[in-house]
């Protein structure tokens, strides 16, 4: 359903991003990064109180009127960043919840790959499946 | 040393000579022995391969090293082309086709000869076959030669090219492409072994390889051969690595190639640190496997196992992902490579390798490093614990088709492959990682998170109710009896609207099913444990009976009592039900309206006094409403009066309806009215008043009824009076009931208060029976009146939902 996804590492910079290639890909990426203010005041918001239970998902960060954004930071202060386009019938919080978790998922595997190096951009195939499922969906 | 520019096939095909000769792995070749014989197989006079020698070197140097190696060589394919011998010649010229050799008395040779020609047709075979060459000699030695009967054939070893090439060979044509059919099926199959993909499979790797090939050659023909930079590195030759490294720098289709790179088996096998020849016969024979290249032999298996050992003592033990790293980074593959191997390999995704695991990873970097390209999902032999010697060729094949298809010249074979083949690879790659779910503690797994493919937008159950299901409601007797109830109870009230909305609403309220649920247990309990009635057949009937009076269109839900409400809502209820009820009222008029306006709130009314004479009044409205016996209330109700001090609102009903009954009552009525008003449990207190007056039951009902009809605030009370009614019967009910306080605070405040009550025992069955009746509609009226509260509920939430929701959107905006 997404049109876009991207996993943002803890220093802020792309991990890996990836958009519906007919789309301009360049406003997708400058999207992301804006949106990157807004997790960072979530972040900072809701960790003054308990810094470990902070909810990992973060729900709508930032609605234009052609897409939503999304976003998920997990406790390594890795971000997800899910923009969606706002004329898909409206998703359920639901299915992005599973959305990132599945990319959770998909990114501890890769982490768990002994040649993968932190900080290096993802290269994994079954990383790259796992995000394909999610934008094809969307079509 | 003169530098020699090689082509990549020279090199390769040097290479691979080299490798020949070279029996002692020492990388320096004697002057005898298999040198010779190639020398002497390059049907070259005598002096001239004498010259050769001179003039690479070797004669000073008493052996030949690789570089001397490769001079000769060249020198050779001069010499063969006819071209003086010159040193200077080696570089100068260009296009020379590749020394050849023949051979015709060695077996091995004669097979060699039999697979490059037989390669003539496949010309990738035929480059392919000029790496299997020492492969075969490998096999001969070590397992003897399968194809000894291979004919003795004089073949001339006719490498590559000149097949292809569209340049005019001269020697080009001798090689008949066709040799001895009996070998060439023999060669073939052994061909095919190492190609391990089946003709087939190697078809369409032909063209797009022999493509390649001529490409190289033209480029070689440009010059521009990497080899001479890997010349130098040649020289001091560390155990073969330098020739792998050339080999994967300047020719990426050779890898794709699915032949038998000899050196790189070398390789593996050095790098392994089992440089023996059993293990290069396991290389051999592992792709020479039938037609399954991911199969593993048992050779195979337990050299796997001896690595893992070295590793990780314990078999069943794990091999921790750091340490594997370093294992598999020795084989100088691409991190990108072991990365995609890594992650074919470890199925259970916990960052170690099992026994399994690693024999499938080891399998994997094998193959890749022998030129095959790796499969997109792990193939099913290669599947822990499902790794099978005797397993089936397709997956294989589907793997090498996407090895074959994607690469001819593809380095990174991970990516080539088009989505749509990942796509399918995928769900089975899933499907098999479902299927391993089980065998790993996956912290992230907690919530079968694997299963992506399946579960794309799970319901979730924790999130906020989205929509209101509707609760089925299983026929129960008691739910019977609630709809029986609230049938009598629309009887009684009237089918108006607001009444017969109320069971939709009831239906619709799924959260508070299972509360109501527990409360209309509570109630049939109750009504169940009526005095003298055992069983709950009886009020049923009775109800049915008198639900006859009036159609009921009103589903058929038995919404449970819902929880204690807070009181706010109560009154914001109770004023609509008020309206309601007043509109009702009005439009109806009828003494039924009386049960109808059930007060949303349970009033904690004071009520520990006034016990009997709400009841007689109550029971006496019922009694009256249904038509039943009203004997009783009048007797019963005279007792009530006096404790029940606060139904003001029913003795000014009562007042209004300026009978003759509220006389006595009018003071306590208004003492409890004011306090009372706004609580619609306060409503029963005049209800009992009203009772407690000791009217007959026609004075209550029309009293009240005029009351009702009465708009305004003196109204609001009206609809109290019939709840407390109600409730008083229940009262009256509960004495020998255990009191049902789950349903309503109003009935557990009725029935608390009843101990004190004294109860007619005395009466006689007809009494108690419209009493039970009574309660059973007041019961109804409850309960509908929860349904209303509870919609009002709902409806609260989702505003709140709502509101939530739009705080969310501006949030963002307010800190910008």
């Amino acid at each position: 359903m997404a049109v876009c996804i991207s996993v943002i590492a803890k220093e802020n910079y792309p991990l890996y991003i990836r958009s519906v290639p007919t789309q301009n890909e360049l406003k997708f990426h400058y999207t992301v990064h804006t949106s990157l203010d807004v997790v960072e005041e979530k972040i900072s918001a809701v960790g003054k109180s308990l810094g470990d239970q902070r909810e990992l998902y973060l729900g709508l960060l930032y609605p234009t009127e052609d897409y939503k954004v999304y976003g998920y930071v997990t406790n390594s202060k890795v971000k997800f960043v899910i923009v969606v386009d706002s004329s898909n019938t409206s998703l359920r919080d639901n299915e992005i919840r599973s959305m990132f978790r599945k990319l959770h998922n998909s990114f501890t595997d890769v982490m768990c790959n002994p040649f993968h190096t932190p900080g290096d951009t993802i290269q994994s195939k079954a990383f790259d499946g796992i995000v394909s499922g999610m934008m094809v969906q969307a079509g | 040393m003169e530098s020699l520019t090689l082509t990549d096939y020279e090199q390769k095909y040097y290479s691979d000579l080299f490798v020949y000769c070279d029996t002692d792995n020492t990388k320096k070749v004697a002057s005898n022995g298999r040198v010779l014989d190639l020398f002497r197989a390059a049907q070259l006079p005598s002096e001239v391969v004498l010259q050769i020698t001179e003039l690479c070197g070797a004669t000073r140097l008493g052996h030949f090293g690789r570089s001397q190696f490769y001079i000769a060589l060249k020198l050779i394919a001069i010499a063969q082309s006819g071209l003086p011998l010159r040193v200077e010649s080696l570089n100068s010229v260009k296009d020379l086709p590749l020394p050849r050799f023949v051979l015709g008395k060695n077996e091995a040779e004669a097979r060699h000869a039999a697979l490059y020609t037989d390669t003539d047709g496949l010309f990738p075979a035929s480059a392919a076959a000029v790496m299997p060459r020492p492969p075969g000699w490998v096999i001969q030695n070590k397992k003897g030669p399968p194809a000894s009967t291979s004919l003795p054939v004089h073949e001339v070893v006719q490498p590559l090219a000149p097949s292809i090439e569209p340049q005019p060979e001269p020697t080009s044509p001798v090689v008949s492409p066709h040799q001895s059919p009996p070998t060439s099926p023999q060669s073939w199959r052994k061909h095919k072994r190492q190609a391990s993909g089946g003709n087939a499979d190697r078809q369409p790797a032909v063209a797009p390889a022999g493509a390649v090939w001529t490409h190289f050659r033209e480029a070689q023909a440009a010059g521009a051969v990497p080899a001479e930079g890997m010349w130098p590195s040649h020289s001091p030759p560390p155990p073969g690595q330098e020739s792998w490294v050339s080999f994967t720098a300047d020719t990426p289709p050779s890898s794709a190639i699915p032949g038998m790179h000899p050196s790189s088996a070398q390789e593996s096998t050095t790098i392994r640190t089992v440089a023996s020849g059993a293990t290069a016969n396991e290389m051999q024979r592992q792709t020479s496997g039938y037609d399954d290249p991911w199969k593993i032999t048992d050779e195979q298996r337990q050299y796997y196992i001896n690595q893992f050992k070295t590793i990780q003592p314990d078999l069943n033990g794990f091999i921790p992902g750091s340490s594997a790293k370093e294992f598999f980074t020795k084989s100088k593959l691409p991190i990108l490579e072991l990365s995609h191997i890594w992650e074919l390999s470890d199925f259970d995704k916990d960052g170690a390798l099992t026994l399994d695991e690693f024999c499938a990873a080891f399998h994997l970097v094998v193959a890749r490093k022998n030129g095959y390209d790796l499969p997109e999902k792990l193939p099913e032999s290669l599947m822990p614990k499902l790794i099978d010697l005797d397993d089936s060729a397709e997956v294989p094949d589907q793997a090498a088709d996407v090895g074959y298809s994607g690469s001819p010249v593809e380095v990174t074979p991970n990516k080539s492959p088009s989505m749509p083949s990942l796509n399918q690879a995928w769900p089975e790659m899933n499907q098999n990682s479902e299927q391993w779910e089980t065998f790993s503690e996956r912290s992230s797994s907690s919530q079968t998170l694997t299963q992506f493919d399946s579960n794309i937008a799970p319901a979730d159950p924790d999130t906020a109710i989205v929509h209101p299901v509707p609760i089925r409601m299983t026929p129960s007797k008691i739910h019977m009896q609630e709809m029986e109830l609230k049938r009598t109870g629309s009887d009684h009230n009237h089918p108006t609207s607001p009444l017969l909305s109320q069971p939709p609403e009831l239906s619709e309220e799924a959260s508070l099913s299972t509360s109501m649920f527990v409360a209309a247990n509570a109630v049939g309990d109750g009504y169940s444990s009526s005095d003298s009635y055992t069983s709950d057949q009886e009020p049923i009937t009775r109800q049915r009976s008198l639900s006859g009076t009036s159609p009921e269109t009103l589903k058929v839900v038995a919404p449970p009592p819902p929880p204690p409400r807070p009181h706010p809502s109560h009154s914001r209820s109770s004023s609509l039900d008020m309206n309601r009820t007043f509109a009702t009222v009005t439009a109806a008029g009828q003494p039924p309206s009386l049960a109808i306006t059930y007060p949303p709130a349970v009033p904690p009314r004071p009520l520990p006094t006034q016990s009997s004479a709400p009841h007689t009044g109550h029971r006496s409205e019922a009694e009256v409403v249904p038509g039943g016996p009203a004997a009783l209330t009048a007797s019963t109700s005279p007792q009530q009066i006096p404790q029940q001090p606060n139904f003001a609102d029913f003795s000014q009903f009562q007042a209004f309806a300026a009978t003759d009954q509220p006389s006595s009552l009018p003071e306590d009525d208004i003492h409890s009215e004011p306090g009372q008003v706004e609580k619609p449990s306060e409503g029963a207190g005049p209800l009992r008043t009203v009772k407690s007056d000791g009217q007959v039951d026609e004075r209550v009902p029309a009293t009240v009824s005029s009351a009702k009809c009465s708009g305004s605030g003196p109204l609001g009370p009206p609809p109290k009076p019939v709840r407390r009614r109600l409730k008083s019967e229940d009262e009256l009910r509960p004495e020998d009931e255990a009191p049902g306080p789950q349903k309503s605070n109003v009935i557990a405040a009725v029935l608390a208060t009843q101990p004190s009550i004294p109860r007619s025992v005395g009466k006689d069955k007809k009494s108690i029976q419209a009493s039970i009746r009574r309660n059973k509609e007041t019961n109804t009226v409850l309960a509908r009146l929860n349904s209303e509260l509870q919609q009002q509920l709902k409806d609260l939430l989702e505003e709140r939902i709502s509101l939530e929701v739009q705080l969310e959107q501006l949030r963002p905006f307010s800190h910008l």
